[in-house]
């Protein structure tokens, strides 16, 4: 079996019509909020894996990670990937809010009749 | 609580590493046992956190904004869901459980569907030739089997996705785990060693020479039947191909011979002659049924009884005057939410009537109560467990009748 199929045949739908007790919008975000807590969970289980296996085999010592204090370079660093980080998770609330801006904002539908008109 | 020990204090789930394991139980990565971890503490968290909050807002929003609209209580089971329908505290605990089982499905079935010829190929090598295997591919599945997948479980327990195929008893296998939080033991078979046990107490002198267990599936309640009674013959049908499949390699895995699997529907079991068997055991299994099937197969195993042997259902108990509407109603979640469509009806009926339209005697009938058998070291005890889990939870009830 192929990997694509297995990864279809994975998520295959059940026989029997899907039951919603939400609204359909709200109860599909919730559902692909579920799978990627479920993700985070997976993640977060395989560091903590590696944090044992390097404390075990010498790598690391008993509470160097919790009294990790990073320099001032990697401070800097590490605080710019947390702001990349929400910039990126939060672009729509900078898009909606950009819009506030632009009342005159005009629909690419609507410029397609315009761009497109014969004459 | 002991001085903020929180290994000291845990309650839950065990990790999912100290499962039991047999030669065609899937491989599972690192990343594919926490997802079964997760999801075995997300069914923990709705059951011990998220239900109390159900019923809180049933019995003061629910209960009484129907009283005031209608102008009396609840009368029954079925008002008592619909209205819960319209509670926001019910839906989002329905919306998160369905979403639990739907990532179970897909969790196990990627880890069985990417080894799915590995498994299939250690299957062949360790049933092939063997005459303990009986399956008849000309076997028509029954609507009640076909029409909705149970448990939301794509394929359900018979569909081969190619010859030999056993992805569909792997997946069941490995990953039950995640919907009763490690409540049936090492080897999912709590039930079985339940059972066992209260044969056992209960009728000591028993000693059945060849047992069938109905819709046994991959053996999980079968097998302690055949390792308590070591001289018996265990003979476990079902109606899917590849949990019988799975289920020969997997017992002779684990060492235990005395067994046979053989395709059927227990509807028709003519393939036995009459009084065949000296114990006939369904566990779990009356509730994917339906009235009629359920009624010929009551009739099978009366005809298939010898005098002096036992019938013995284990079920989750059935709904009683006494049981409190709103556990009635989140009993019948499965039913409509999980694709259990016969659960709701199955345990309202009375059983002991089935049981003597079947050809049984009232004063011949039995009646128990089992909670699973696990290994204490490791698994949690659901005879210690005070949480309820509405139609999960590994207590059951037990009928059954001597002739």
């Amino acid at each position: 079996m192929s990997v694509t199929d297995a990864l279809r045949g994975a998520g295959a739908k059940p026989a029997g019509k899907r039951p919603y007790f939400l609204d359909a919008e709200v109860e599909r975000v919730l559902a692909i909020t579920m799978s990627i807590a479920q993700e985070l969970a997976v993640s977060r289980q395989r560091t903590d894996t590696l944090e044992r296996l390097l404390l075990e085999k010498g790598v690391l010592s008993q509470g160097e990670i919790d009294s990790f204090v990073p320099d001032r370079a990697a401070a800097a660093e590490r605080a710019l990937w947390n702001q990349e980080y929400i910039a990126r998770i939060l672009r729509i609330v900078q898009q909606e809010n950009e819009a506030v801006d632009r009342p005159d904002d005009i629909a690419s539908e609507d410029v397609a009749a315009e761009v497109g008109a014969q004459s | 609580m002991s001085k903020n020990d929180p290994a000291a204090d845990y309650d839950g789930p065990p990790d999912y590493r100290v499962i039991g394991r047999h030669a065609l139980f899937p491989q599972t990565n690192h990343d594919e046992i926490e997802r079964i971890n997760f999801l075995a503490q997300m069914n923990r968290h709705l059951a011990a956190n998220v239900v109390p909050g159900v019923k809180q807002s049933y019995e003061r929003r629910v209960a009484p904004a129907f009283e005031a609209s209608e102008g009396r209580p609840i009368a029954n089971r079925h008002e008592a869901r619909k209205a819960l329908l319209q509670d926001p505290a019910f839906r989002t605990w329905s919306a998160l459980r369905r979403l639990t089982m739907e990532q179970r499905q897909q969790a196990g079935r990627w880890t069985a569907l990417r080894q799915a010829e590995q498994l299939a190929e250690k299957a062949r090598e360790l049933t092939e030739g063997d005459d303990r295997l009986k399956l008849d591919s000309s076997l028509q599945q029954p609507r009640y089997v076909s029409a909705v997948d149970h448990h939301c479980m794509p394929g359900s327990y018979h569909t081969e996705y190619f010859p030999g195929d056993v992805t569909n008893g792997a997946n069941y296998d490995h990953a039950g785990f995640v919907t009763t939080s490690g409540l049936l033991g090492k080897y999912s078979d709590g039930g079985g060693h339940a059972v066992a046990r209260w044969v056992k107490r209960n009728l000591p002198d028993f000693q059945p020479k060849q047992i069938l267990e109905i819709g046994g599936t991959v053996g999980h309640s079968s097998l302690p039947l055949a390792q308590a009674f070591p001289e018996a013959e265990m003979t476990i049908v079902d109606l899917g191909a590849p949990v019988l499949r799975y289920g020969l390699g997997r017992a002779k895995s684990l060492g235990v011979d005395n067994v046979r699997f053989v395709q059927a529907s227990g509807e028709d079991l003519s393939i036995f002659p009459d009084a065949s068997f000296d114990w006939i055991q369904t566990t779990m299994f009356l509730h994917e049924l339906s009235t009629s099937s359920m009624r010929a197969i009551m009739a099978e195993t009366r005809r298939l009884l010898r005098p002096g042997g036992i019938v013995l259902h284990v079920e989750q108990p059935q709904y009683a005057p006494e049981m409190p509407l709103f556990e009635q109603a989140m009993r019948d979640w499965d039913a409509y939410y999980n694709n259990e469509p016969f659960w709701s009806r199955m345990h309202e009926m009375d059983l002991d009537a089935e049981m003597i339209a079947a050809g049984f005697e009232r004063d011949q009938l039995i009646h128990g109560g089992v909670t699973a058998v696990v290994d204490r070291d490791l698994f949690p005890d659901a005879a210690d467990d005070d949480k309820e889990d509405y139609g999960r939870k590994a207590a059951w009830h037990v009928i059954g009748a001597t002739v």
